[in-house]
Formats: structure tokens, C-alpha cells, sequence
């Protein structure tokens, strides 16, 4: 079955220049986090249940926005981008409470202070994210190739 | 565990970091066509065998202490390192613009990171 030319470049486009470090960053928080908080689930669930949850959850959405970029079918740049905001909306959301109520949180998260744990860049990468995607969006290309 | 593997490790992956890195400012793939590919993939192969000889000692050493050690984790480091700078290198290798090494970077400046944490988990006090 062959594709549509504009929806194969675009989906080349994600994947390729810049989105490679993207991705490959993505990628390796995807593992990281993954791996974390299946050690953290799996040896000491009951020191800190909701920490350990989000993590999961996080972990999950790296997960899904790697695959999302790096597939860049028109189906999966619609599941980056909600994944992208999904961990935007997170890290603000997770960063302020761990702040603000910090007895919520007995073990860090990878959102907790906005991601201070990590050199701030779970907070740059949903936004990278979220550019890259536009800047690779089949509308954008078409007009930049005519 | 041992002190001068890890240094060695660490040194090794800087350099590799670095040279990847010289080739994002020159705007260099790595390209197995080429002869500075070619070195450049030589020389990580290398630094995953010394990995893969970091992983022996790791768990041999996991297997006869009896001291309190996260052995999940331990074990998930000396596994994780080497499959990461695997598929960093894969990734880099299908990408035919400067974009291709700066994943190499990325990947090289993981590995000391790693191996930090081990010696952390193993000697917790220090």
C-alpha cells in the first residue's frame, strides 16, 4: 500500500535532523523512568504510593510520545502532541504541588520542582516537543516545498 | 567495585562524547563509508566491550558480597548501559546530517552518568 507523498515526507520529517536528538532524549527518558519506577513499584510501593504511581504514569506517557515521534504517521503526531501535553500540564502541575505540599511527596518523581532532579529538562522537553511537531506539521512542509 | 575500570569507562566515554561532538560542529555524519566512521563505531565498540566486561564484575561481585546492596538496581545499571549506547549508536548511524553524532553525545554523556550511580548504590556511604 503506498502513501500519500506529503504524509510520507512528514513522516520522515519527525524522525529526521533535530528530531533525531529529540527523540533520542525522549527515548532515553522514556527508559529511564520506566526503569525507575518499576524498581520503585516492585521493592518499596508502600513508603510512597502516589509518588510511585505518577512516576508509572509519566513513565507511560515518555513512552507513548517516543513512539509517537518517531512513527510520525499523521495518527501518531496526534498522540505525541497530546502526550506532549499531557507532560507539560504534568511536570507544572506535580512541579508547584511538590513545592507547595511537599509532605504529598516522601519520595521525588521525575516532575517534582519542575524536574530540578533532572536538570529541568522534563519541563524543556514537552515544549520541544510541542515546536518540533508544529515546525513538522504536513501543512507547514507543503507551503515550505512550494 | 573496581576503581580503575570505572575510570577508565568514564574517560573512555568523554572522549567518545567529544569526538562526537566535533563532528556536530563540522556538520559531520558518521558514516561507515567513511574512514572517520569507521574509527569512531571501532572505538565505541571497544567502549561496549569494556562495558560488557563491566557487567561481569558487576554481577560477579553482586554474587559474593553479602552486604546490603539494591541488587535491582545494580543489576539494571550494568544492563541498561550497554543497551543504551547500542541503540544510540544505531540511531545515530541512520541519520545522515549532524544530527547523527549530536544522539552519539547524548548517549556517550549517559554512560559516566551510569556508572556514577553503580559506584553510588555500591558504596551507599560514600
Amino acid at each position: 500500500m503506498s502513501r500519500h507523498p506529503a504524509v510520507a515526507a512528514s513522516a520522515a520529517a519527525t524522525r529526521s535532523g533535530p528530531g533525531r536528538l529529540l527523540i533520542a532524549v525522549y527515548a532515553l527518558f522514556a527508559v529511564a523512568a520506566t526503569a525507575r519506577s518499576a524498581v520503585q513499584i516492585a521493592t518499596r510501593f508502600n513508603e510512597a504510593p502516589v509518588a510511585y504511581l505518577l512516576s508509572a504514569f509519566a513513565a507511560v506517557v515518555y513512552v507513548v510520545a517516543t513512539a509517537g515521534l518517531a512513527r510520525g504517521s499523521r495518527a501518531s503526531r496526534r498522540i505525541a502532541t497530546v502526550s506532549c501535553v499531557v507532560e507539560l500540564t504534568g511536570v507544572l502541575v506535580v512541579g508547584a504541588i511538590s513545592l507547595a505540599a511537599p509532605e504529598l511527596f516522601p519520595d521525588a518523581t521525575v516532575w517534582s520542582a519542575f524536574g530540578s532532579g533532572y536538570v529541568f529538562i522534563p519541563l524543556v522537553l514537552p515544549v520541544l516537543g510541542l515546536l518540533w511537531l508544529r515546525h513538522t506539521s504536513p501543512g507547514r512542509l507543503a507551503r515550505s516545498h512550494r | 567495585m573496581i576503581d580503575v575500570l570505572s575510570t577508565v569507562l568514564i574517560v573512555m566515554s568523554l572522549l567518545a562524547a567529544a569526538w562526537a561532538g566535533v563532528l556536530v560542529v563540522l556538520g559531520r555524519p558518521v558514516l561507515l563509508g567513511k574512514w572517520d566512521g569507521v574509527a569512531l563505531v571501532g572505538f565505541l565498540l571497544m567502549l561496549e566491550l569494556a562495558l560488557v566486561g563491566q557487567a561481569i564484575v558487576g554481577f560477579v561481585a553482586l554474587a559474593g558480597t553479602n552486604r546490603d546492596v539494591d541488587r535491582l538496581s545494580f543489576g539494571g545499571y550494568l544492563l541498561g548501559v550497554l543497551v543504551i549506547l547500542l541503540l544510540a549508536t544505531a540511531w545515530a548511524l541512520t541519520e545522515r546530517s549532524r544530527w547523527g553524532p549530536s544522539v552519539l553525545v547524548v548517549g556517550c554523556l549517559t554512560v559516566p552518568v551510569m556508572i556514577v550511580r553503580l559506584q553510588q548504590i555500591w558504596e551507599p556511604h560514600v
